[in-house]
C-alpha cells in the first residue's frame, strides 16, 4: 500500500485537530529537551549536585513541599499580591491612559510628570518603601502597581491616539452620543494597543513581586526561596526559580485567550479560523 | 464576474416606510480659505429638495471641499449656507466618504444600526438593519465581519448605513472611487435606484464626467473654486450607458473643463 501525501490531503491532515495539538505542542520540544539533558548531565556526575541538582532532585522536593501544603500556601500568597497590584497599577494607567489620550488639556498638566516618573527604575524605590511600609502586604501591592502601571499606562494612551480619525469623523457625522463614541470607537480601537500594554506588564507584574517578596516578605515564593539559600536548600531555590517560569507562561497564556476573544473581528486573529 | 451578472435589486417592501423629501440646499457667497489659500469663493448656488447634483473638476478644484461644508464637517469662512428640509422634519444629512469607514470590530449588521435613529429597542434595530442591508443585496452577509468583504460590498454596507437614518440629503464623496470598473457600475445603478424609491437631495462629488452624467439630474463644473458650469442632463431614467446623448454631454463637459484650463494657462504665460 502506497500512501501519496497530496496537497490536498496533507491541508486535510493539518485541519486535523491532532495536527493541530501537535503543532501547539512544539514549543515545548526545547525546553523538555533541555531538561533531558540536566537530568542526564545530572547524573552522570558532569554536575555537583550542590550547584545545580537533578530536575528529578527538584520534582522530588516540589512534592514534598507540595504535601506539606507549603508551596501552594506560597503560590497562593503570591498570586494575590500580584492579581492586587495588577488591578491597582493596571486601572489608574488605564484610566490615565484614557483621559490624556482623549483630553488635550489632561495630557498636558500630567504627562510630564508621569513621563519623568517613568524613568526612575521602580524597583529603585525599595528601599524607600520599605521605609514607609515595613515588609507588609502594603509594600508589595505599591511597588507591584507601580511598576504594571506604566506599560499599561503607555499603551492605553497611544491605543486611543491612533484610533483612526476617518472612523471618528465618521461617527462624529453620524451624530454618534459622547459615550457611543467611546464605547463604540475608541476603546474598541484601542484595544489591540491595551492588549500589548497588558502583556508587558504581566512581565514586569512578576519580576517585581519576585525582587520584593525576595528582599521583603515574610512569606510567598520569593521568600520561600530566599529561606532556602539560607539552609542551603539547592534543590528548593530551583524549584522555585522553574515555578516562577511556569507562571509567567500562564499568565501570557490567560491574556492570549482574552486576546483571541476581544479581537475576533482583528484579521490577525482570522486566519486560523478561516483556513 | 461578467455583465451579465449585474444584479439589479429587487425592491424590498416596506409598508411602513414613506419616502422622506429632500432637503433643498442654499449656499450664497460662500468661501472656505485656508490660511492665505482660498480653495472656493464667492459660491452661490440652489439645489431644489430631490435634486441629483454632480460636482464635477479636477483634484483640488474644492469640491471635496465644499462638500465637507455642506456635511457640516467643515465652517465656511464667509458666506452662508441654508438647509431647509421641505416635508417630514428632521430627516439629516449624511455623507458617504471615499473609503467605507465601516467599524472593523462590529459586524455588517451593527455597521448598519450605527446610522439608525437612537432609541429604538434592540430587536427594532437588528430588524430594521437587515431591511436596508437587503436593500443592497447583503442580507446574506449581516454576520460578517467588513475585513472579509469585498471593496464594492463594504461600500454597499456604507450605503445602506446611510439609507438607515432616512437621510433628507445624502452627500457623496467619490464613494465609487475605488472600485474596478464593472463595480462601479452596478454601484451607480444601485445608487440611482434607492435616489428614485426615496426621493432624497443628492451631492455627488466626482472626478469622473462619465459617472457624473450617468447619475445626475445636473451637473455642475467648478474650476479654481468657482463654478464655471452649470448644465442639465435632461436623459430619461433609469439611466443608459454608451448612447448617444450621453456621449454628446460628455464632450460638452470635457470641452469646458479644457477650454478653462487653456485660457487659465494662457493668462498664467501671457
Amino acid at each position: 500500500m502506497s500512501i501519496q501525501a497530496t496537497p490536498a490531503a496533507l491541508s486535510r491532515f493539518q485541519e486535523h485537530r491532532l495536527f493541530r495539538l501537535a503543532s501547539g505542542a512544539r514549543g515545548w520540544v526545547l525546553p523538555v529537551a533541555l531538561l533531558l539533558l540536566w537530568q542526564a548531565l545530572a547524573q552522570g556526575g558532569l554536575i555537583a549536585v550542590n550547584v545545580l541538582p537533578a530536575p528529578s532532585a527538584v520534582a522530588l522536593a516540589g512534592w514534598e513541599s507540595l504535601r506539606s501544603g507549603e508551596l501552594v500556601q506560597n503560590m497562593w500568597v503570591s498570586t494575590l499580591r500580584a492579581l492586587a497590584g495588577l488591578a491597582v497599577g493596571g486601572l489608574i494607567g488605564f484610566g490615565l491612559g484614557i483621559a490624556n489620550g482623549l483630553s488635550r488639556a489632561v495630557n498636558d498638566v500630567t504627562d510630564t510628570t508621569l513621563q519623568m516618573v517613568r524613568n526612575v527604575p521602580h524597583l529603585a524605590l525599595i528601599p524607600l518603601v520599605i521605609l514607609w511600609f515595613g515588609i507588609g502586604e502594603e509594600s508589595k501591592l505599591f511597588l507591584v502597581a507601580l511598576g504594571v502601571f506604566f506599560p499599561i499606562y503607555i499603551n492605553t494612551l497611544h491605543g486611543v491616539r491612533s484610533v483612526d480619525p476617518q472612523l471618528i469623523e465618521m461617527a462624529r457625522a453620524y451624530e454618534m452620543s459622547s459615550g457611543a463614541l467611546f464605547r463604540r470607537v475608541i476603546l474598541p480601537g484601542a484595544l489591540p494597543s491595551i492588549f500589548v500594554g497588558l502583556r508587558f506588564a504581566l512581565g514586569i507584574m512578576w519580576l517585581t513581586l519576585i525582587v520584593a517578596e525576595t528582599i521583603a516578605a515574610e512569606s510567598g515564593l520569593g521568600h520561600m526561596a530566599m529561606q532556602a539559600r539560607e539552609f542551603l536548600l539547592v534543590d528548593v531555590v530551583v524549584l522555585a526559580i522553574l515555578i516562577y517560569a511556569l507562571l509567567g507562561k500562564l499568565a501570557d497564556i490567560i491574556t492570549q485567550f482574552g486576546e483571541r476573544a476581544a479581537l475576533r473581528w482583528h484579521p490577525a486573529f482570522q486566519k486560523e479560523g478561516a483556513r | 464576474m461578467s455583465v451579465t451578472a449585474l444584479r439589479i435589486y429587487p425592491r424590498p417592501v416596506e409598508a411602513d416606510e414613506e419616502p422622506v423629501s429632500g432637503i433643498a440646499l442654499t449656499l450664497s457667497g460662500v468661501g472656505r480659505s485656508f490660511d492665505t489659500k482660498n480653495v472656493l469663493s464667492a459660491l452661490d448656488l440652489h439645489v431644489p429638495a430631490g435634486q441629483f447634483v454632480a460636482i464635477v473638476g479636477r483634484s483640488g478644484c474644492g469640491k471635496s471641499t465644499l462638500l465637507r461644508l455642506l456635511a457640516d464637517l467643515d465652517q465656511p469662512s464667509e458666506g452662508r449656507i441654508e438647509l431647509a428640509a421641505s416635508g417630514s422634519a428632521g430627516a439629516p444629512a449624511r455623507i458617504m466618504f471615499q473609503e467605507p469607514r465601516l467599524l472593523p470590530w462590529q459586524s455588517v449588521v451593527q455597521n448598519v444600526e450605527v446610522g439608525l435613529p437612537v432609541g429604538l429597542d434592540r430587536h427594532d434595530r437588528r430588524e430594521k438593519a437587515l431591511g436596508f442591508l437587503d436593500e443592497v443585496g447583503l442580507e446574506d452577509r449581516a454576520g460578517d465581519w467588513p475585513s472579509v468583504l469585498s471593496g464594492g460590498q463594504k461600500q454597499r454596507v456604507a450605503l445602506a448605513r446611510a439609507l438607515a437614518s432616512r437621510p433628507g440629503l445624502l452627500l457623496l464623496d467619490e464613494p465609487l472611487g475605488a472600485l474596478d470598473a464593472l463595480t462601479r457600475i452596478e454601484m451607480q445603478a444601485l445608487l440611482e435606484r434607492v435616489w428614485r424609491e426615496q426621493r432624497f437631495t443628492a451631492v455627488l462629488v466626482t472626478h469622473d464626467v462619465t459617472e457624473a452624467l450617468a447619475l445626475a439630474d445636473r451637473v455642475i463644473l467648478l474650476d479654481g473654486g468657482r463654478i464655471t458650469l452649470d448644465m442639465e442632463v435632461p436623459l430619461p431614467r433609469p439611466r443608459r450607458r454608451g448612447t448617444a446623448e450621453l456621449a454628446r454631454l460628455e464632450g460638452r463637459v470635457l470641452e469646458h473643463l479644457f477650454e478653462a484650463n487653456t485660457a487659465r494657462d494662457e493668462v498664467a504665460h501671457g
